[in-house]
């Protein structure tokens, strides 16, 4: 095949494998990027403020307190985090299990970004623990605390990650052009999926069910025994929301490594998912009814916090759903787009309202993030970022499969 | 079947490879059937706010003494440095005092939400805290109702601070230190069936002196420290809104779905992906015809 319109990349074919990738090593492009310039003095700012957090404690650099042990790092980079990922299992199920062969072309971008996502916002774990170099006992060794929540998500954690890197290598194995191992890695991707979705539907839920425990620190218009099913439903739009951004922005970014017949067919998919998406927000708006009738939350709803609560579920879930209805009905995909932003940022705020916002949100001295904490999560996203890109530009993510690769099935 | 290889099996189930574990009880204890813990009666009516007990438990502990003193309108709380506070309390019967530390609760929700069995409720009733296991998450925090375990923010190498009912000294025989010192005897240990039955005692023959409620027979599924006073107990600034099944319970019915889910999954996932395939194959033969 003729793949002259390549200039960035180019798959190994037949070279040394080792020579191959200290070439690719290598920085490719131009250095001084917007982006280059926002994200290097943040990062090395982030990087000072991690040693600093290690060599005199997590409160020097933040401001949990006693009383809220868990702040901006756990409620947004892992519980958020983890939510936006959730894209890579709503669209391997797509394609593997519904066989919707229609949404093939962005299932690799897809699941890099997820496996990214656990690697950086879950890994951004270890930086809030008090005592990282005990964190294989849940994993070996005779400390399994297996009536933790907290154990469940994290052993799922780690599969996952696997599960989503052996979906992944095939998309390595071409970029090395190691033919037989391709053919063997490509042949775990099925099984590696039914993993990975059985794997996702528990710790999407899991990471609710954390906080079944805190059951009077709550704010209770956020608080109830369905927080595990609320987070796995809204795990299926935030994921697929964050694919549709995520896509905008890539097919924009690094259009040079999408071939012609990708280009033309993103819109159908856009608006494909935008379906998806409002079809499961009723059945979330659903969910909130009725946890709203069974918890009897009207006693709530005249107080700021009660405002609070209608901004988020009139504003940030009702408004976007009807915006993802338009986007299919009337096939817009601006409108998508939208209605994928605004569906982000509500999603940021329910998981912020259940684990930072309304936790322990009658206590005398509340607990607000510090520059320090934000200037970390931003550090986290601007690395999985650089990664992503270093990725995207060597390995055949957007672009077509090597044609070897395509007649090995 | 030893310890170690069924709480292997657990494992297993709960990552979900079995179902094995699906039956079991999960809570954070192993001492979970022995009935015969023993914990502490503190009697509020009997306080007279001291401090000595403070003092006792810093000294026990190598911990630094108190450096303030209850006053009425001040909370004082415990923290990284202070196992345990006294508070003082104006109410209508005059100054009163209460004890604040650790509740050693029967199933506590620290130890169950412990991923690494870090935290632990011994066969005596103490729930203690093993360094060599915690990884500092901090999740016994978040799940704790009482608020009770404490983190070193500012230390490099932070421990979990919180009341251990003294267990190496109950394990020589001797009474928790606090107990063994309380001038005004407003500290009992004992076991928790002669506790409770004391604490009715005293209720029954001081007719009008303490409110008919012995806090921590119920709250939280019952807990080790158990609570005299004359007035009510919200009054002491103690918690009323702790519910009276254990706080564990609130996620047996997730973790219980678990092994299930991980049985029925793969099942049903691999069945659509069979009945799907075939639709595609008769629509591209449909489609070539
Ligand atoms: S009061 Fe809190 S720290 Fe103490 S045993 Fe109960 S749950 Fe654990
Ligand atoms: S901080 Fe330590 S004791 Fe507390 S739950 Fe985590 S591992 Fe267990």
């Amino acid at each position: 095949m003729d793949r002259t319109d390549i200039t960035i990349a180019r798959d190994n074919d037949g070279k040394n494998i080792i020579q191959f990738i200290l070439k690719e090593l290598k920085p490719k492009g131009k250095w001084l990027t917007p982006f280059n310039i926002i994200s290097l003095p943040v990062m090395l700012a982030g990087l000072v403020i991690i040693v600093v957090r290690f060599w005199k404690g997590l409160g020097s650099v933040t401001n949990l307190t006693q009383e809220v042990p868990w702040g901006l790092w756990i409620g947004f980079d892992v519980v958020t985090g983890v939510a936006f990922a959730g894209g890579a299992y709503v669209l391997t199920f797509m394609v593997y299990i519904l066989n919707m062969k229609k949404y093939n072309s962005i299932v690799r971008v897809t699941v890099l970004n997820g496996f990214l996502a656990y690697v950086f916002y879950a890994g951004a774990l270890l930086l809030d623990l008090g005592r990282p170099w005990n964190v294989i006992n849940p994993i070996i060794g005779n400390s399994f605390g297996v009536s933790s929540v907290l154990f469940l998500v994290a052993w799922h954690f780690l599969l996952y990650m696997i599960a989503q890197l052996i979906e992944f290598s095939p998309a390595v194995a071409e970029w090395l052009g190691a033919r037989r191992a391709r053919k063997i890695l490509s042949g775990m991707t099925v099984a590696a999926v039914i993993f990975g979705i059985t794997l996702s539907t528990l710790h999407q839920s899991g990471l609710g069910a954390l906080y079944l425990m805190a059951k009077e620190k709550i704010h209770p218009l956020w608080y109830s025994e369905f927080i595990p099913i609320q987070f796995f439903v809204s795990s299926i739009f935030a994921g697929l929301s964050m694919v549709i951004f995520e896509g905008s922005i890539t097919h924009k970014v690094f259009s040079d490594q999408i071939p012609e017949k990708h280009h033309s067919e993103h819109d159908s998919i856009i608006i494909g998912l935008s379906k998806i998406c409002s079809v499961a927000m009723f059945a979330y708006f659903f969910l909130q009814i009725v946890t709203f009738v069974h918890g009897k939350r009207w006693a709530y709803i005249n107080s700021p916090m009660g405002y609070w609560y209608l901004t988020e579920i009139i504003g940030f879930v009702i408004f976007p759903m009807v915006l993802f209805y338009y986007s299919y009905t009337r096939n817009k995909v601006l409108v998508a787009r939208i209605a994928a932003i605004v569906t982000m940022l509500g999603i940021i705020i329910n998981r912020l309202n259940v684990t930072v916002i309304g936790f322990k949100w009658d206590e005398a001295v509340r607990y607000v993030p510090s520059a320090m904490e934000f200037i970390v999560t931003l550090t986290v996203i601007f690395a999985e970022i650089w990664i992503f890109r270093w990725i995207i530009t060597r390995m055949p993510v957007l672009r077509e499969s090597p044609s070897w690769a395509k007649d090995q099935h | 079947m030893s310890t170690g290889r069924r709480s292997f099996l657990k494992a297993l189930g709960l990552t979900g490879l079995t179902l094995a574990a699906g039956k079991e009880k999960v809570y954070g204890s192993e001492a979970k059937s022995d009935t015969e813990f023993y914990g502490v009666l503190y009697d509020s009516t009997r306080c007279v706010g001291c401090q000595t007990c403070e003092v006792s438990c810093a000294e026990a502990n190598g911990q630094t003494p108190p450096e303030d003193t209850p006053e009425a309108g001040k909370v004082r709380k415990t923290t990284d440095k202070y196992r345990t506070v006294i508070n003082a309390v104006q109410t209508e019967n005059g100054e009163v005092y209460v004890k604040t530390q650790c509740m050693h609760c029967n199933e506590p929700a620290c130890a169950a939400a412990c991923l690494t069995q870090a935290m632990h409720k011994t066969h005596e009733g103490a729930v203690i805290w093993r360094g060599n296991k915690c990884m500092g998450c901090r999740y016994c925090m978040v799940s704790c109702p009482f608020d009770m375990p404490k983190f070193e923010y500012h230390s490099y190498n932070p421990k979990i601070e919180k009341c251990t009912m003294c267990n190496d000294r109950t394990q020589k025989g001797e009474k928790p230190a606090c107990v063994a010192n309380c001038p005004a005897d407003a500290l009992m240990y004992g076991s928790r069936r002669e506790l409770i039955k004391e604490a009715r005692k005293r209720i029954i023959e001081n007719p009008g002196v303490y409110v008919d409620h012995i806090y921590g027979e119920h709250e939280a599924g019952g807990t080790g420290w158990l609570y005299l006073s004359a007035v009510p107990f919200e009054k002491l600034g103690m918690k009323t809104n702790i519910q009276s099944k254990s706080y564990p319970e609130l996620t047996k019915g997730f973790l219980y779905s678990v092994p299930t889910i991980f049985i029925l999954w793969p099942a049903i996932l691999l069945g659509i992906r069979e009945g799907t395939k075939d639709n595609n194959k008769n629509d591209q033969e449909n489609g070539q015809d």
